[in-house]
């Protein structure tokens, strides 16, 4: 792993929570950006996938949070920190199919439980930690097999 | 075969996307789980949905879905058709269930696919 690469791009970004208008809009802008760096299609789509599935955690469980993105010519990295109440049993929010999501957040077709298991299967590296009261922390990486 | 290939030969009708109608449509998806369609879904895909609302245009975009047809009769929310105007989304719809429409979609690039295997 190419952890101490110096940055070829690095972002931050705020994502509000509850704010379903604009969702998606930050893994829109970093697809936007993967692209022109010139990345593999097969990177650029996981990455998009990994935020995408990022950011709506963030909308739909948490008050608000980050996501930052760092590219290296080995690897993409993604990781989110939310203002949320955090999840208490992680293992059984690795589960496919669990959710806590409300029926306003289903009914517009998210909270089906595959969030995080997704995020885990398109990424390499994957890390989830979370706090009670505090919020919730994810880390990705997607390895870049030829450099950029 | 082209979207507009498509929304002739089943009578969709188009709410959007006027000018990306030669898009090539290369398999398409039914879904209407957000997660679902975002980890299966492809490139090139015609998704066809139920889902109404403006979420469904961040997902085609990010997976470079060819366009979306809305199944059952139903129409794009207003800020759902002001966005995929604005990103110039193909969006569409027809009358027929998702089934229905997922069907006939299948025989038209099937055919097209078996017409070329024979005729190159």
């Amino acid at each position: 792993m190419h952890v101490h690469e110096k940055p070829t791009f690095e972002s931050n970004y705020t994502v509000q929570g509850g704010n379903f208008d604009e969702a998606g809009k930050v893994a829109s802008q970093i697809k936007v950006i993967l692209k022109k760096l010139g990345l593999q299609t097969d990177v650029v789509r996981k990455a998009a996938l990994v935020a995408y599935e990022s950011e709506i955690n963030i909308v739909s469980y948490a008050r608000k949070g980050t996501i930052s993105i760092s590219v290296t010519p080995g690897q993409v990295k993604i990781e989110t920190t939310d203002e949320g109440q955090g999840i208490p049993d992680i293992n059984l929010a690795m589960q496919e199919g669990y959710s806590t999501a409300t029926s306003k957040i289903r009914e517009m077709g998210f909270g089906a439980g595959m969030g995080l298991c997704n995020i885990k299967k398109f990424s390499d590296y994957f890390q989830i930690t979370s706090e009670i009261g505090k919020g919730t922390h994810l880390k990705m990486i997607i390895n870049i097999e030829n450099g950029v | 075969m082209d979207l507009e290939t498509i929304a002739t030969c089943l009578n969709l009708k188009v709410f959007s996307g006027f000018d990306q109608l030669k898009t090539e449509v290369l398999d398409g998806y039914t879904g209407d789980l957000l997660s679902d369609v975002m980890a299966n879904s492809k490139e090139g895909d015609l998704w066809m949905t139920r889902q109404v609302h403006q979420n469904i245009i961040a997902v085609a975009s990010l997976k470079d879905h060819a366009g979306i047809i809305m199944v059952q009769g139903a129409e794009p929310a207003k800020d759902t058709l002001e966005k995929a105007l604005k990103e110039n989304i193909p969006v569409m719809g027809t009358d027929l269930s998702g089934f229905e429409i997922a069907g006939r979609i299948y025989n038209l690039l099937k055919e097209k696919q078996d017409i070329t295997r024979i005729d190159p």
